[in-house]
């Protein structure tokens, strides 16, 4: 991610800021704990979903659903877990593809994206449950 | 600035799909794992928007409801949970290669097709149960 500013820095200081035994191995486990955690949640998600769409297409039953409190704090978790393993995921995608300034535009952009479908979605919950 | 450092000049490996290696089953199933990664991730986004559409009322939800209960909604939806459960029984593969199980070629190729059939199962389920409950 530093390859717009690596002219401007030693080989060493390069190692010493972006070792792998720093980030990479802390952005690894972290994909790989958030990955765990999502297999019950995106079972129960997939399950979720397949139920609302073979149900009645009516507002207050999907209401109804949304603001019990088990689901909404189960929904919560799903979305803060799967936005974060997304994050992480996409970020991986791009390092792989894109070099040089398009690489650091995507980043951010991606990041960006990711904060406001987290916050939006979030933030759509609660004032579904505390309604 | 126009000199190349070495990093930047050194080659990228080749594709794994592509006329540079043999054509072979588990470079496919590898690359669903990343497309539905990305399908996932734009499936957040469609998530977002319902809530949102909940949270807005009656109005904002009727406008985005008949397209979910539509038949491309619903093949959307269906798409969705595979992807989904492509994903997690491939990850749940890539899991156990972490702790460095089942990296030999003949597992490895065994496991890539109960993964596949594994999500075709679940997928099948998910929406059977959810028809008949
Ligand atoms: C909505 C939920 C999910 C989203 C949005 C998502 C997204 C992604 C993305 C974008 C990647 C990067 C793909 C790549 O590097 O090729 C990824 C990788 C990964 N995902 Fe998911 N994922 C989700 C659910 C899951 C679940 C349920 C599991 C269950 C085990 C899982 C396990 C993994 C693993 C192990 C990797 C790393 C694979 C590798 O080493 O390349 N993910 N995910």
């Amino acid at each position: 991610m530093a390859k717009t500013s690596e002219d401007l820095r030693s080989p060493l200081s390069r190692a010493r800021g972006l070792g792998s035994a720093k980030d990479g191995v802390h952005h690894f486990w972290v994909q790989r704990v958030s990955a765990l955690a999502l297999v019950p949640l995106a079972l129960w998600f997939a399950f979720s979903v397949a139920m609302l769409a073979t149900g009645p297409a009516d507002y207050y039953a999907v209401h109804y659903w949304v603001s019990a409190p088990s689901v909404a704090v189960v929904l919560v978790l799903f979305l803060a877990t799967a936005l974060y393993h997304s994050v992480l995921g996409v970020q991986e995608v791009i390092v792989d593809y894109a070099v040089g300034s398009l690489r650091l535009t995507l980043l951010l952009i991606s990041k960006l994206l990711h904060a406001v479908i987290a916050a939006a979605a979030i933030f759509a919950v609660l004032k579904i449950a505390l309604a | 600035m126009s000199t190349k450092t070495p990093a930047q000049s050194r080659p990228l490996s080749p594709f794994m799909l592509g006329q540079y290696y043999r054509f072979q089953w588990s470079s496919l199933l590898s690359f669903g794992h990343r497309i539905t990664g990305i399908g996932l991730s734009l499936g957040t986004l469609l998530l977002a928007i319902w809530l949102i559409a909940i949270a807005g009322g009656p109005q904002w939800y009727g406008a985005l409801a008949p397209h979910l209960h539509a038949w491309y909604g619903q093949l959307l939806l269906i798409c969705w949970t595979w992807a989904l459960m492509y994903h997690l029984c491939n990850g749940i593969r890539h899991l156990f290669w972490d702790i460095g199980r089942g990296f030999d070629l003949k597992t490895a190729e065994r496991s890539g097709y109960v993964m596949v059939v594994s999500s075709l199962i679940l997928t099948a389920a998910v929406w059977v149960v959810a028809h008949l409950a």
